[in-house]
């Protein structure tokens, strides 16, 4: 009887993560993280999305480190996070500022500015593409001169840069939707204080937008497909760049003339139109609300089916999970779901020793006539 | 771009944070205070409450030790000690007498701890009442109302089916005769180690951003009937196959070869040192 339980964990480890770098390596290839910021957008700016942290060159670090394992390179991200020192809050952002790359609406065919495509995988046909095998730099060289010099010709034609205005502002016009003050609030930061329900709005949205993309999307398509009461229309889309101000830290200076540009970071913006029933002097009348869904970088899904959840925790409802604040936050974060499930892995005979000794106890209880 | 960490991983403004929970915790026993858990170098759900709470309490004079289910070697108890030295730098011991701080996920150590030791143990589910209702908002209503009827109904419910009361480890407590705990769960051949302890046991929920603690002297009591009182795990006639003891929690081991069942001290440091002592004796006697 040679078996001591757990013993030599140390050595285990230290083996196992060695092991860890042997199979990472043993490819004896080297990706560069420019290859990868070059050619993985979707993945960096997904990555950045459930990390809450807008960071490409480190995102891509990750997903290099992580070996392409989404989970553990959001892990990573959120992990360097929460080291890091945090000294301002930006200013509130004006989407209608934005430097617009793509935009499109489902309420209306024609919107003032008009719809914008931009680069978008929605009518790309999805078959595998096998010329990619043998991608040839020179030929890639080629084509982008020759498009590069398409545009400028374009460019040539229009100079000023066009803002879009946005779609609900159309609607306002004509009385369909209210107009709420703006609420610039500071928001309840939910990385520095816990949340406690109910919550604010400004928190929903926080957890919302960095929740993980499959489970946002999935409780935002339970919700529409009918466990939940919001079906929307997409009143906007929109993908591009947008300018961060911070104001002065000791100049108590309110003016945002006087606010500092430290960058600007690429979102996805969506505003989605839900019908909804509100009283009015007594009569029954039919408004619409905004569902309201942001993310980092181009996320499309994610962010229209936040757009959904933002609804359906607006309006709660007893029926139907999706309503559920409680049920919909607190479990959609990417390393608190797969942190818990993996834990399972951990060695849990202490309390199933304990779980079995009253199995027993019950058994002998029921042999000896006890009850 | 390559960055050192601080020491002991946190900034300090974080460590502030965690320590001013843990002080509330500790003013108000038995109760879950909320706290804004930070994301971790290791996953959740693996024991960042208590890494948050060594971390914000861990001084260059401290001497830590740490275990999993029993055991100092077990994977997820080296993984922890390796980073708490990598950022700190303190000396780690499997000795429980000479820890200053002791992280355990399920487990209190088989000698009694004394007032200069701080006992942190990881939480996967913080809340007692969880199975009473799912929703946090509503459990945290029941503990500020006292009302416990729940958490009564389920072990009489259990007495009802069973004849007997079938928790398993995480056996509820009473805390100063006030809130209602879920002590981590350690098996409730632990829950008595809590009542009137000389050392604070603190306890973190990293995931679920909870921190409570029994301050030490407290009375902690388990829930239990008159009629059908709290009973610990038995380990009745058995005794570890290495060093004899009795009365300590043992692990149940299924001999490969042989297919025979036998037991074994869980504490693996108490019965390192058991043994070692018997040893030290025998080495004595035979000298002599």
């Amino acid at each position: 009887m040679g078996y001591v339980a757990v013993k030599g964990g140390t050595k285990a480890i230290e083996a196992s993560i060695e092991r860890l770098k042997y199979e990472r390596l043993k490819g004896e290839e080297v990706l560069e993280i420019k290859t990868i910021l070059a050619t993985m957008r979707s993945l960096v700016d997904q990555v950045m999305s459930e990390a809450s942290l807008y960071a490409p060159f480190l995102a891509a670090l990750a997903i290099k480190q992580a070996g392409g394992s989404m989970e553990e390179a959001v892990f990573l991200m959120r992990a360097h996070r929460s080291t890091l020192p945090r000294h301002y809050y930006s200013l509130p952002v004006d989407t209608e500022s934005m430097f617009v790359e793509r935009r499109v609406s489902a309420s209306f065919k024609d919107i003032p500015g008009g719809q914008l495509l931009g680069a978008t995988n929605d009518y790309t046909h999805r078959l595998l593409d096998f010329e990619l095998i043998e991608e040839n730099t020179d030929a890639n060289h080629q084509w982008l001169r020759d498009y590069e010099a398409k545009l400028a010709a374009n460019m040539a034609q229009e100079q000023e840069i066009q803002y879009f205005p946005k779609v609900v502002d159309y609607l306002r016009a004509e009385g369909l939707f209210d107009y709420y003050p703006e609420d610039n609030d500071p928001p309840k930061d939910v990385t520095k204080e816990s949340i406690q329900f109910p919550t604010t709005r400004s928190e929903r949205l926080q957890v919302l937008t960095r929740g993980q993309t499959g489970a946002v999307t999935a409780l935002g398509y339970a919700s529409l497909r009918g466990y939940g009461q919001v079906h929307p229309t997409i009143g906007e889309v929109r993908v591009g760049n947008v300018p961060i101000h911070v104001q002065h830290p000791y100049e108590n200076n309110n003016d945002e003339e006087n606010a500092f540009y430290i960058g600007e970071i690429k979102i996805t913006e969506v505003e989605s139109f839900v019908p909804v029933h509100v009283k009015k002097d007594n009569k029954e009348e039919l408004e619409f609300e905004i569902g309201y869904g942001i993310s980092y970088g181009q996320n499309e899904t994610k962010a229209i089916a936040m757009s959904i959840l933002d609804q359906c925790l607006e309006n709660p409802h007893g029926e139907f999970p999706t309503h559920d604040e409680e049920f919909v936050l607190l479990h959609i974060d990417s390393v608190e779901a797969t942190g818990f499930i993996s834990h399972l892995k951990l060695p849990h005979y202490v309390t199933f020793q304990s779980k079995l000794d009253s199995i027993r106890q019950v058994k002998k209880g029921a042999e000896t006539g006890e009850n | 771009m390559k960055t050192k960490t601080h020491f002991a991983f946190f900034d300090e403004g974080s460590k502030k944070e965690i320590r001013r929970a843990t002080l509330k915790a500790v003013a108000i026993p038995g109760y879950q205070v909320p706290f804004a858990s930070r994301e971790m170098p290791i996953a959740r759900g693996w024991g960042t409450g208590g890494l948050q709470l060594t971390l914000s309490l861990i001084g260059k004079n401290d001497v830590l030790k740490v275990i999993d289910q029993g055991a100092d070697e077990s994977v997820n108890a080296v993984s922890i000690k390796k980073l708490v030295q990598h950022t700190t730098g303190v000396p780690l011991t499997e000795s429980t007498t000479d820890a200053t701080i002791i992280q355990s996920r399920h487990r209190i150590p088989e000698l009694p701890l004394k007032s200069d030791q701080i006992l942190v143990l990881q939480v996967p589910n913080p809340e007692p009442l969880r199975k009473v209702d799912a929703r946090e908002y509503m459990t945290k209503r029941m503990h500020a109302e006292d009302d416990y009827s729940g958490a009564w109904l389920i072990l009489f419910e259990q007495i009802m089916r069973y004849g007997k009361m079938t928790t398993g480890a995480a056996h509820p407590v009473y805390v100063n005769g006030r809130y209602v705990m879920a002590p981590s769960p350690i098996p409730r051949f632990d829950n008595p180690k809590m009542h009137q302890s000389e050392a604070l046991i603190l306890l973190g929920a990293g995931r679920e951003k909870k921190i409570y603690a029994v301050p030490p002297y407290t009375n902690v009591e388990s829930l239990g009937f008159e009629d059908y009182p709290f009973t610990v795990e038995s380990f009745e006639g058995e005794q570890c196959h290495l060093c004899g003891a009795t009365e300590v929690f043992l692990d149940e081991l299924i001999d490969p070869d042989s297919c025979e069942r036998t037991y074994q001290c869980n504490d693996t440091s108490h019965c390192i040192e058991r043994l070692n002592s018997k040893e030290a004796e025998e080495v004595e006697k035979s000298y002599a």
